[in-house]
């Protein structure tokens, strides 16, 4: 049986973590290669990195740091964050990471996807959707949520995916930050509507949360930043939780 | 002993290169057929489309080469895909190293098959001294139907090979560089006891 994944989300910024950890063992709390060994070691099944660095000597810092984390850990990691050429992807994925994530980018040029999914193939383009409901419908922002377009989610999603995008990363601003659970209704949906793996993302707080998200849900993956960085949620203990739950995780 | 990658142009090669560092390996990345054949081991990656990379692979020599191959060889992902007979994608034709046709999961199911999964009835050297259920990560869009040569196999919406073998040749559909502890140890058995 295919197994649901579970996905820290690593915060970036100038090649350091951005978000505070509370984790024992760390020497360096702000370096991402050591956060990553010890989310590998607890049972993370992936890891996104998400670059906020607004700079121009951002893709040297970024490029770097792919390969020191290629270099020490054994599970697939994303890279996301401010792409927006083939040859950054390029760069990227020689450098070991094994899939990109696009957004504003994309929404901004969507033949992107297509450029992207023909040259590298499809398995490693995430499409990172962040919606929020406006005047009752679900409409994508961009920018890291601070720019609405005029795009409605869905159509969204289904026009990425056409377009050769291998994922969805879809974070709901409604949720996000709240801790009150994933948007279980608008994540179905999507699971409902676009034949690829979908990664929910935004509100998790609790361990049902995630049980929930992967029935009700039906989310592929489930991922989540501060209840693992303060470690209000031990990885290997949600798993274990899950399984008692007759979710399929790897333990 | 030496260890050569092949390096061409749908190789994660990267990936490959750090999960044989992490065992303490010395290796060789090379295009180059005549120093790849003189490697006590090759491993043979791949990310990407077919009918590119086999044209790719010929343009380099490197086609003759795999085939003329004696000593332990292993495919990964796209890498074994290229050693079967076909493929559905493009309609490429394989170095038919290995029996089965390539062909497209249907829209079944999820399109890529992205994750963990289990591998059944693990039969080969490569799955040796692992006690825990085999849990690897896959990546991939299509697959290689189940023939003689299978030597695990794995539930996506239908029965595929997960990984194949014939002689001194080894191929596995899922990625264990990308495969956490039990990935290594596929690797390392490959190198060690093959």
């Amino acid at each position: 049986m295919l197994k649901k994944r579970i996905i820290p989300c690593l915060d970036i910024k100038k090649g350091r973590i951005v978000k505070g950890v509370h984790f024992i063992n760390l020497q360096d709390a702000g370096d991402p290669v050591e956060l990553a060994q010890a989310y590998s070691e607890q049972g993370a099944d992936e890891l996104v990195f998400l670059d906020i660095t607004a700079t121009v000597e951002k893709r040297k810092t970024l490029v770097d740091l792919v390969q020191k984390v290629a270099r020490a850990i054994n599970i697939p990691f994303t890279v996301g964050g401010g792409i927006s050429s083939v040859e950054d992807v390029g760069i990227l994925l020689d450098s070991g990471a094994d899939k990109i994530s696009i957004n504003t980018a994309a929404v901004n040029n969507p033949n992107l996807i297509d450029a992207l999914a023909n040259r590298f193939g499809s398995q490693c383009v995430v499409l990172a959707v962040d919606t929020k409901q406006c005047n009752g419908s679900d409409i994508v922002f961009i920018d890291g949520g601070r720019t609405p377009t005029k795009k409605k989610t869905f159509e969204w999603m289904k026009e990425g995916t056409e377009r050769g995008a291998g994922e969805i990363l879809l974070t709901s601003m409604d949720h996000d930050g709240t801790k009150n659970g994933f948007a279980i209704e608008l994540t179905r949906k999507a699971s409902e509507i676009v034949n690829v793996p979908i990664i929910a993302s935004g509100g998790a707080g609790k361990m049902e949360h995630f049980a929930h998200v992967f029935t009700e849900g039906k989310a592929d993956a489930a991922l989540a930043a501060s209840v693992f960085h303060y470690g209000e949620i031990k990885i290997s203990e949600l798993k274990k939780y899950l399984s008692k739950q007759n979710i399929e995780v790897r333990l | 002993m030496k260890t050569g990658i092949i390096r061409y142009s749908a190789g994660n090669v990267y990936s490959v290169a750090m999960a044989l560092e992490r065992l303490n390996v010395s290796y060789i990345i090379s295009d180059d057929p005549e120093h790849l054949h003189c490697c006590d081991r090759l491993i043979f990656p791949g990310v990407g489309e077919a009918a590119s990379a086999m044209k790719d692979l010929d343009s380099k020599g490197l086609t003759s080469m795999i085939k003329q191959y004696n000593r332990p060889f292993l495919g990964i992902c796209l890498g074994m895909q290229i050693l079967c007979r076909e493929t559905e994608e493009n309609n490429a034709h394989g170095l038919a190293i290995f029996n089965p046709t390539v062909k497209k999961f249907q829209k079944s199911v999820k399109i890529p098959h992205i994750g963990w999964n289990t591998l059944q009835n693990p039969k080969s050297v490569l799955f040796s001294d692992i006690s825990e259920e085999i849990c690897v990560y896959f990546v991939h869009s299509y697959y290689a139907e189940l023939s003689k040569e299978t030597s695990s196999f794995c539930f996506y919406g239908r029965m595929f090979s997960a990984s194949l073998e014939k002689d001194n040749y080894y191929g596995v559909q899922f990625h264990p560089e990308k495969s956490g502890r039990v990935g290594s140890k596929i690797l390392q058995n490959f190198l060690e006891k093959t």
